[in-house]
């Protein structure tokens, strides 16, 4: 009985010793953890105390001398310090983290004022910018780009436009010749020609191109310089279709409020025949300089499609009719750009191409 | 065209509208108003005085001191003229009044000079008496003017009244555009009908009324036509008795504003004339006329004739001359003769008035060099109706202004007139052309302002002579649509069959370039397509280089722009030199133009065009700067083989040892290199520059849109690193292909990491080394594989003689 009660109370002993030593080990984990400024020393006590040599696990080891049914207990007790201990750990991590998380953000404070590092992207020429508006504005509405040679025979350039050998208006084109029959052409108009003769209508297309006219350089001219040709050819195409169509682009190209104006003019290869003038986009249409006063700008040729055209290119003009435009690249990048000097076009100077 | 209002209301009576207004209803009609200037703009208080005394100034010896009557009140004027005497009537400028310009004739000042009350060496003076120059105009339009002092009024002028006025300046000149169509325009007459069809108002034509002498003008002159094909008539009258002096003022003024020369009444009668009814005219001095006798026929070839200009000049089978029974004595429709020219002595005048081949006249004026206010008007081609007209007016002129009398008849010589043009009225045709709904009765109201008379009957419109230009319905529905209105017409949108837009793959390819060189760093330029043939030489061509069989222009503007270009590099070396001259630094270019290749010379054919793809640079980087945009173009465009560099290219404006030939399956797409040393100094370009062309229509076949996806990689991939000492004369290039034909297809990228020449290794040799890359798609690669691969490549290698290193 004896020896029974003396074990009991050796038990009891030892649990209570087992929990003194539990309470220590806890408290003296948690001094050092208060006491850890970085981060390593919290590894430091996490290794002394819950590591494989640490003073928790050597609690553990010693649990053999623990009778068996008092080991649940105990058990209990240690993983209680231990989960007590880790929480604070934890938790003292995090601070600590976020404590060194604030200092490197203030250490790599930056002075955002200082210059881009840009990758320096080249830039486009403001007569091709112009040109792709175009060509965007018209393939929206169905319109085809077809190209034509820029060395042209007369045919192409004249004849087929109504504009036979010997006319006055091939004098107003001051045409470079290569020889009687082969030339520089003088506009794109000859490649609606092109694409009449081969016969597939409808036929809606712009042809935006390089050509060439015998002007001496300076201001306002140039040698070469560009045009977009337009062309519409279906049954039942009218001059108020022409009218819709022109004004829906001026709208897009220069602005939603952009009112548009045609004036009689003659083209041999169009009858009637038209100018084109839109509302002046710097002031609206009340007069400024840029307008020279009038409140209108000069923006494009048109008319519908000459009777004499149609047939030259075996179009029947009883059964289709249709209209075409011819638009000066130039004259748009110009206005809309606000360059006064058409020689800057072709100088290439990289501080004039960068403001496009 | 320039006429003053004035002019044009002579004829339309009824007219009454400001400057502005005539500007935009005639412009909106089709008679295009350019500019309208008014002649009195900056003319202001200035009165016809009467001079009532003159006396010297006390203190000035070249000053005197005039009392001046302007009807209300007597000024004192002191004035420097030398002309001046008392009794005369002079244009007078009053205090706060404004003229033209300065009596020294220079530059008129834009907003004129206005003048004040004020002293002269101490003597009052109010106001200033004018000289024609400071009246803004010159001698050249008011003859009767002094060389050098102030206007004086004839006697009849009335003191007071408006000087301006009588001077014939309150007045507008407007300036039109009249289009190459509107032969009838070029007129006074022309656009006195248009105004009046645009205003409503009703068109009055000159009275033409000749009082003839009872002579025959066939008793002076007979006309033979032998080349009718280029002259379809040919009127001639007679004036007799003579008598030269100047014409009257409104006949001077209408002159003057038109920009015509006064000279004296004769010639201002023929100018007149021409103006106001659009026909040119000749007048011959009958005396010097051999034979009684005109005869209208072709030059003969190498023939030479003094026009009355004093030059001599060639003439050739097919310019048509004017002879008398002896000789040539005038070139037709262009300049008459030295021989046969006006002269203050004459007495008898021959009248010309005829209808040339405006092409002939073209085509003659031209090979000529002699272009003159009639060949301008015959090469339109003129109507025959009118000659007849304009010679009896002229005639009317002679009579009326008692320059001459006129010899009874015309002799005429003329083709049988063609019938008045008729075309079909179709108003549903008309309405359908333009989109609206205009009906009958406004049509026809149109074509009666317009002089096209309706036959009812018929239903045809019957066409004046005049209107040469109305030749069918769409003519016809012109005239509807500009009278009606052009911004009346309704605004729609085509119907019918849609169709899709689109770009085609040229012009895609085009836009990708733009869009690449753009993004590293290329901005693009625009070049000449034509240039000088000294290109060739300052891109140091061999004589015998095919690139130096360029077209030549016929007419170009001056050597600099005779030849169509063969190779794009000129234009972008010109333009990198002048950025480089600028001191602009790191400048990038590229431009997309075409190049010119006859196929044979001369051209018989038209030329390949080629666009090319050209880029330029100087500054950052180097040749492998300009390889890498290459590429990125390339892939971009969907080339994804191994693009090849033969460094044997052959070009001579490149670096010898830096150019390539640009590679795609054995196609050369272009070249790429740094330009020449010598060549830079041809260009003045002082920095290092590279350069790259791309052939488009050589990329094209190769290039796709489609892509294709190969699935990303799933199994590791093996990486050996090899590292060996080459001989210096194998490129980079040639190890790659060993690398990639022995490599298998487990190899799956060989990269260089590392080239190295210099210390450690010996002379002629260079280190290099590769890490290659082996991947399966379908499994982990097994040691095996990879040993095997490498040891084909080490043997590789080792075969051309390269050592590796440890």
């Amino acid at each position: 009985m004896r020896k029974y009660a003396d074990g009991v109370a050796e038990n009891m002993e030892r649990e209570e010793e087992m929990k003194e030593k539990l309470e220590q080990i806890k408290a003296e984990a948690m001094e050092q953890i208060r006491n850890s400024e970085a981060l390593e020393r919290l590894n430091d006590v996490r290794v002394n105390v819950l590591g494989k040599k640490g003073a928790l696990t050597a609690v553990l080891k010693s649990m053999k001398d623990v009778a068996p049914e008092d080991r649940p207990k105990v058990g209990q007790l240690v993983n209680e310090t231990r989960a007590e201990i880790e929480r604070v750990l934890e938790e003292t991590v995090k601070k600590l983290e976020a404590v060194k998380r604030e200092a490197q953000l203030k250490a790599e404070v930056i002075d955002v004022t200082l210059p881009a590092k840009k990758n320096s992207v080249g830039h486009r020429h403001p007569n091709i910018i112009a040109m792709e508006e175009v060509e965007r504005i018209f393939i929206g509405m169905g319109y085809e780009v077809v190209e034509g040679p820029e060395i042209e025979t007369d045919y192409y350039n004249f004849e087929a436009l109504n504009i036979p050998a010997d006319h006055p208006a091939k004098d107003e084109q001051d045409t470079f010749y290569i020889n009687g029959d082969i030339l520089l052409r003088t506009q794109t108009s000859g490649t609606q020609v092109h694409v009449m003769e081969q016969g597939k209508l409808p036929i809606r297309m712009i042809a935006p191109g390089r050509v060439f006219r015998s002007d001496e350089v300076d201001a306002t001219h140039s040698p070469s310089f560009h045009q977009i040709e337009g062309l519409v050819i279906d049954k039942k195409i009218t001059f108020a279709d022409l009218k819709g169509t022109l004004a829906e682009f001026a709208r897009e190209l220069f602005g939603e409020e952009t009112r548009v104006k045609f004036r009689p003019h003659h083209f041999n290869f169009t009858e009637p025949s038209a100018e084109m003038d839109v509302s002046c986009f710097k002031c609206g249409g009340s007069g400024c300089r840029f307008c020279k006063g009038s409140g209108w700008i000069e923006i494009l040729g048109c008319g519908m499609v000459h009777p004499n055209v149609l047939r030259m290119s075996k179009i029947d003009p009883e059964q289709y009719t249709g209209f075409a435009f011819g638009i000066g690249l130039e004259r748009i990048a110009l206005l809309k750009y606000e360059i006064d000097d058409m020689r800057l076009l072709y100088e290439n100077d990289i501080r004039f191409l960068k403001q496009f | 065209m320039n006429t003053a209002l004035s002019w044009i209301k002579a004829y339309v009576p009824d007219l009454e509208v400001d400057d502005q207004e005539y500007t935009d209803a005639m412009t909106l009609s089709g008679t295009k108003v350019e500019t309208f200037e008014r002649l009195d703009k900056n003319l202001d208080k200035i009165i016809v005085g009467q001079i009532l005394s003159i006396e010297k100034h006390p203190d000035a010896d070249k000053l005197i001191v005039c009392q001046v009557d302007i009807g209300k009140e007597k000024l004192q004027i002191v004035t420097g003229a030398p002309n001046v005497k008392v009794g005369d009537k002079v244009p007078v400028v009053i205090d706060g009044g404004k003229v033209a310009g300065g009596h020294d004739g220079g530059p008129l000042p834009k907003e004129g000079i206005v003048i004040k009350n004020g002293k002269l060496r101490g003597i009052d003076s109010f106001g200033m008496m004018c000289s024609i120059e400071e009246l803004g105009s010159t001698r050249d339009f008011y003859p009767e003017a002094p060389e050098n002092g102030i206007y004086l009024f004839e006697e009849d002028a009335e003191v007071g009244s408006d000087a301006i006025e009588a001077l014939g300046l309150r007045d507008t000149v407007f300036e039109y555009e009249v289009t190459s169509n509107r032969v009838d325009c070029y007129s006074v007459l022309g656009i006195a009908r248009e105004a009046a069809a645009t205003f409503g108002k009703s068109f009055k034509a000159p009275v033409v009324e000749v009082k003839e002498n009872g002579e025959k003008v066939e008793d002076y002159i007979s006309v033979e036509v032998e080349d009718k094909d280029l002259c379809s008539r040919y009127c001639a009258r007679v004036c007799t008795g003579i008598k030269i002096g100047p014409s009257p003022k409104w006949m001077q003024r209408r002159l003057s504003a038109s920009g015509i020369r006064p000279i004296n009444n004769l010639v201002d009668i023929t100018n007149y004339v021409m103006e106001e009814y659009g026909q040119p005219m000749h007048a011959f001095d009958l005396d010097t006329i051999a034979g009684k006798k005109i005869v209208v026929k072709r030059a003969k070839d190498g023939e030479e004739f003094q026009t009355l200009d004093g030059q001599i000049r060639k003439l050739d089978s097919e310019m048509l001359m004017i002879c008398d029974g002896e000789k040539e004595i005038g070139i037709a429709g262009i300049m008459g003769g030295e021989n046969s020219k006006i002269t203050d002595q004459v007495k008898t005048v021959l009248f010309e008035a005829a209808t040339f081949n405006g092409a002939n006249i073209r085509r003659s004026a031209k090979r000529l060099g002699l272009r003159t206010d009639a060949s301008g008007k015959f090469e339109k081609g003129l109507d025959p109706r009118n000659a007849e007209a304009a010679i009896n007016r002229a005639c009317q002129l002679i009579q009326e202004l008692g320059c001459g009398e006129v010899v009874g008849g015309m002799v005429d010589v003329c083709e049988p007139l063609e019938e008045l043009k008729r075309i079909k009225f179709e108003p549903e045709r008309i309405n359908s052309l333009l989109g609206t709904d205009i009906d009958r009765g406004t049509m026809l109201d149109i074509f009666a302002r317009l002089e096209l008379e309706f036959d009812e009957k018929t239903e045809e419109l019957i066409i004046p002579s005049f209107r040469q230009d109305l030749e069918q319905m769409a003519d016809i529905a012109e005239e509807v649509a500009r009278f009606y209105g052009y911004d009346k017409i309704p605004m729609t949108l085509p119907s019918g069959e849609a169709t899709t837009g689109k770009l085609p793959f040229k012009l895609r390819l085009e836009e990708k370039a733009r869009d690449i060189a753009e993004f590293c760093g290329f901005s693009q330029g625009m070049c000449y397509s034509f240039e000088s043939p000294k290109v060739f030489d300052k891109l140091m061509l061999a004589e015998n280089d095919t690139l130096r069989k360029a077209i030549v222009i016929a007419n170009p503007l001056g050597e600099d722009f005779s030849i169509m270009r063969t190779i794009s590099l000129n234009g972008i070396l010109t333009s990198l030199a002048t950025n480089y001259n600028r001191r602009n630094k790191d400048v990038r270019l590229y431009e997309l133009g075409n190049i010119y290749l006859p196929k044979s010379l001369p051209l018989t054919e038209l030329p390949e065009e080629r666009m090319q793809f050209t880029l330029g640079f100087y500054g950052e980087g180097d040749f492998f700067t300009m390889k890498g945009v290459v590429e990125e173009y390339l892939e971009t465009i969907g080339l994804k083989k191994k693009i090849g560099y033969d460094p044997n290219a052959g070009k001579v404006f490149l670096h010898p040892g830096r150019q390539a030939n640009i590679l795609y399956e054995g196609v050369v797409l272009g070249y790429l290199g740094e330009v020449h040393p010598a060549v830079l100094d041809n260009y003045d370009l002082g920095a290092k520059t590279y350069i790259a062309v791309l052939d488009m229509p050589n990329v094209e076949p190769f290039a796709t849109f489609n892509r294709k996806y190969e699935g990303v990689a799933k199994y590791p991939a093996v990486t050996r690193d090899i590292s060996m000492v080459v001989p210096k004369e194998i490129l980079a290039g040639q190890i790659e292909a060993m690398i990639e034909q022995r490599g298998g297809k487990l190899m799956e990228s060989c990269v260089l990491f590392d080239i190295y020449e210099g210390a450690q290794i010996r002379p002629g040799f260079k280190s290099m080394a590769y890490s290659i890359t082996f991947r399966a798609a379908d499994r982990t690669l097994a040691e095996q594989d990879v040993t095997v691969a490498m040891r084909k490549i080490l043997n590789g290698l080792e075969g051309m003689g390269i050592e590796l290193r440890q």
